[in-house]
């Protein structure tokens, strides 16, 4: 994948026939090249123009006016979305959420991120694909990606200076490593909130050829940018925490996922391995300690929302396409090559660091019983102040409503789309296992807010993520995209929604993965606190065809040159 | 003493290796299936095996049997949802069944029936699908097609071919061939293939044999699908390579 992704920076796209000769070259079949290069939503096997444009299509981007400034910029090049200029210059498109929703609306061009778009931003980068202009010489300005940390704790004043702790868990010993982290309770920041420690423990007693150590930055889910202000601020954190895992489950290797969204960020990360690397921090005899080897490579991924989920994650390192394995085995046992493989998130490796630095009794104190340390919040939306915000587990709705400057909030929708939508008459509920459980995602909504578009916005998402192995997910998601929409046309009737209730059943219940799984909750999270908003676009039938049947006879009357009352169909009312 | 499980209130032996569902079948009990094949390792995308072990739904197919699991399958709960998933299939692709020649010999159709599926239920997507009748022998019809993988399993790991594969993400996802042209006529596809045997649709056909046995004295004609599978559990390969009960054996 790593090969196509350096073809497709080098060429603007994957040529048939590169493809063929990459097959021969590696002695596997062509169709399978194809088959991965399909599967990723920044790979193109046709000409995708010079300037690939793609605007990021979260609900906070369109909230900011994302769209209009798509509309502006298609017209003023002469476009349609998804389609390639006919000189091949450029083609505009939209993308799943980039991480920037504290700065947008933003889009990617040829993979960089440019934020803080607006009407003048767009007319300039018009004239400059106009012009041809190389990206390298547009305005660095564009390209400025801000941390906006709002709140800060002892995860982001950390202090501790690349190597420090490794020191001291090379003195006490692997196994006391793996205990220390399961006595500070501390769980996985990625949202499913499993015990690290017990993590590492498993992974370290499976039996393998090598282990692996996987760190988790595809950070996809919508509204969610707290790794990579983590990655900006405390990439050593996240290193030192891979390199304090490979000790503790003994791996000499570690690959790092970082999201293609997050590709501005490859080099500079690239140089801290490079530095740590020099200062003997990673390398073979780590510290002085001989056989302490452990390195880490970064793998970039390229446009799929499912590799967030470990087993596709891993997948994808493999270079196969990003489908979410069955399971048992875990990859603890069966992991990175069928090897046991510890997996863990960004945020959560440098929580272990924390943990460790601090005790498992001070970091017991932070937070609450069940959701210990201090939590990564990426605050977006409708509120004065969005940005990072760090707080110990257990802070309320409301408080971190007060803190952002939000007013007038209607709703707030907690972990994304997969997550949970949280009325007003709720703001009193606190993050926390315990409660909400939360990857850092928090989009707030005013009372401005149709939240029946919100809904319809994640049910978009979904529908483009799937990744279409099992039949529930790839068609369900598909149909429900299309029953919103036509909800969203005025078509709509409570046949209508007692369908979504039905395809809701089928989902939750026979689907692979979480995606699936949690595919229609923003339909039915904001059916229940939100009903109105959909029934204010129903018709008052139980039934109403999905297509326009006086729309489609429009051909007929064109040709036949007719346009009298007998060639039109009445309106079924 | 064997281990076993309860599949529906019986007790299902099963050797240590076995699914709940390769128990379940050569002990006579049928789940519903469609991308599972006896001959190939499971990997359970079409979720029609669907079961409940424990209060939880998984697919039966690649589940592990276990000791003491407690099993349900022939509940209506489960077949409500598995009427939807066929009902999903069917508005995926473009099914015809009164203009198609597999009509009989088709296990979508066959499990509709099976099933009662009464209604098309969901709205079709209608999807644009092109015909490859490049190659002088076979025909490809992707209208048909389930992306159950079969074809691509049989020719990657029987045949050593690679002829298919899935390209795509999501809706999106589709089967192809292996050639730069795009075209199965440049791929090393042969009538004796696995590949050619195993579609439980109509997307891969042999030309000129379409309607060699009339339709009504086909396999799905005379007996019903759940009786069929139990038939051909576990299926047997002969001397060649085939396998008599495998749908699209003409």
């Amino acid at each position: 994948m790593q090969i196509l992704r350096e073809i497709q920076e080098h060429f603007g796209h994957i040529p048939h026939r590169i493809v063929t000769e990459l097959a021969q070259r590696l002695s596997i079949p062509r169709a399978r090249i194809e088959s991965v290069a399909s599967f990723y939503s920044f790979l193109h096997l046709k000409p995708h123009g010079d300037y690939r444009v793609l605007f990021s299509d979260n609900i906070t981007d369109r909230m900011l006016g994302s769209q209009p400034l798509m509309e502006l910029m298609c017209q003023q090049l002469w476009l349609q979305p998804g389609k390639v200029s006919e000189d091949g210059l450029v083609s505009i498109d939209t993308t799943s959420c980039t991480g920037m929703c504290d700065q947008g609306p933003a889009l990617l061009v040829n993979g960089h991120a440019v934020t803080n778009l607006n009407h003048q931003r767009v007319q300039e980068i018009v004239q400059l694909i106009r012009n041809r202009t190389p990206l390298a010489d547009w305005p660095a300005d564009f390209f400025r990606v801000e941390d906006n940390i709002r709140r800060s704790g002892l995860l982001l004043d950390s202090a501790l200076a690349p190597g420090e702790l490794l020191r001291a868990a090379l003195s006490s010993g692997a196994p006391n490593v793996v205990e220390s982290i399961k006595a500070s309770g501390l769980r996985g920041r990625g949202g499913a909130g499993f015990s690290t420690g017990l993590k590492w423990e498993a992974c370290r007693n499976a039996q393998g050829s090598e282990h692996y150590v996987v760190c988790n930055a595809d950070e996809g889910e919508p509204g969610t940018f707290k790794d990579r202000v983590l990655l900006t601020r405390q990439p050593d954190l996240v290193f030192e925490g891979m390199t304090l895992c490979a000790l503790a489950v003994g791996a000499k290797k570690g690959l790092f996922y970082l999201r293609g969204e997050y590709r501005y960020l490859l080099e500079p990360l690239q140089a801290v391995l490079q530095r740590r690397r020099d200062n003997n921090l990673l390398g073979t005899g780590i510290l002085g300690q001989a056989g302490f080897d452990f390195d880490i490579e970064i793998h970039l991924g390229a446009g799929a929302y499912i590799c967030g989920e470990e087993s596709a994650l891993i997948e994808s390192l493999e270079g196969k396409r990003g489908v979410p394995r069955n399971r048992p085995p875990f990859p603890v046992t069966h992991g990175y090559l069928q090897q046991p493989t510890a997996v863990d998130n960004v945020e959560t490796f440098c929580q272990a660091v924390l943990a460790l630095h601090m005790g498992a009794e001070r970091f017991r104190a932070i937070g609450t019983a069940k959701s210990t340390g201090s939590k990564l919040i990426s605050v977006s939306g409708d509120c004065q102040r969005p940005g990072i915000y760090e707080y110990p587990f257990g802070v309320s709705v409301r408080e971190i409503l007060q803190d952002c400057g939000a007013v007038n909030t209607l709703a707030v929708q907690v972990s994304g789309p997969s997550g949970i939508c949280v009325a007003e008459s709720e703001f009193d509920r606190r993050l926390g296992f315990e409660d909400l459980p939360t990857a850092g995602a928090f989009m707030i909504f005013d009372d401005s807010r149709d939240l029946f578009e919100v809904a319809r916005n994640f049910v978009h998402f979904f529908a483009h993520e799937s990744c279409g192995f099992c039949t529930p997910c790839r068609v369900g998601t598909s149909i429900l995209k299309q029953t919103m929409d036509k909800i969203a046309a005025g078509h709509g009737t409570r046949y209508d929604l007692s369908e979504v209730e039905n395809l809701d059943r089928v989902l939750q219940t026979t689907s692979h993965c979480g995606l699936g799984r949690t595919a229609c909750n923003p339909v039915l999270h904001t059916l229940k606190h939100f009903r109105p908003s959909y029934e204010n676009k129903l018709k008052s039938l139980m039934f109403s065809p999905a297509f326009d049947l006086d729309g489609s006879l429009a051909r007929a009357r064109q040709m036949t040159g007719r346009d009298d009352a007998g060639a039109h169909l009445k309106e079924i009312e | 003493m064997k281990d076993t499980f309860l599949l529906d209130g019986s007790t299902i032996p099963f050797e240590p290796g076995q699914t709940v569902m390769q128990a379940a079948l050569a002990a006579g009990h049928y789940i519903p299936h469609l991308c599972y094949h006896p001959e190939f390792k499971p990997h359970g995308s079409c979720k029609l095996c669907t079961v409940k072990i424990n209060g939880r739904t998984v697919a039966s197919c690649t589940m592990p049997a276990e000791t003491g699991l407690q099993v349900e399958s022939g509940i209506e709960e489960l077949n409500a949802l598995r009427r939807s998933l066929v009902q999903m299939l069917f508005a995926e692709g473009n099914h015809f069944c009164p203009s198609c020649e597999k009509s009989g010999n088709c296990a979508l159709q066959a499990l509709g029936y099976d099933l009662e599926v009464h209604a098309t239920g969901f709205r079709h997507l209608y999807p644009d699908r092109p015909l490859d009748a490049s190659h002088p022998d076979i025909l490809l019809d992707f209208n048909r097609c389930i992306l159950c993988e079969l074809c691509v399993r049989a020719s990657s790991e029987v045949d050593g071919k690679n002829v298919f594969a899935l390209s795509g993400r999501g809706i999106t996802k589709h089967l192809i061939v292996n050639a730069e042209s795009g075209k199965l006529s440049d791929t090393d596809i042969s009538l004796a293939d696995k590949a050619m045997q195993v579609c439980p649709v109509g997307v891969i056909l042999p030309k000129r044999a379409g309607f060699s046995v009339p339709i009504g004295e086909r396999r799905y004609d005379q007996r019903p699908i759940s009786a069929q599978a139990l038939d051909d559990a576990p299926r047997q390969t002969d001397a060649d390579g085939n396998c008599a009960a495998c749908e699209g054996t003409p």
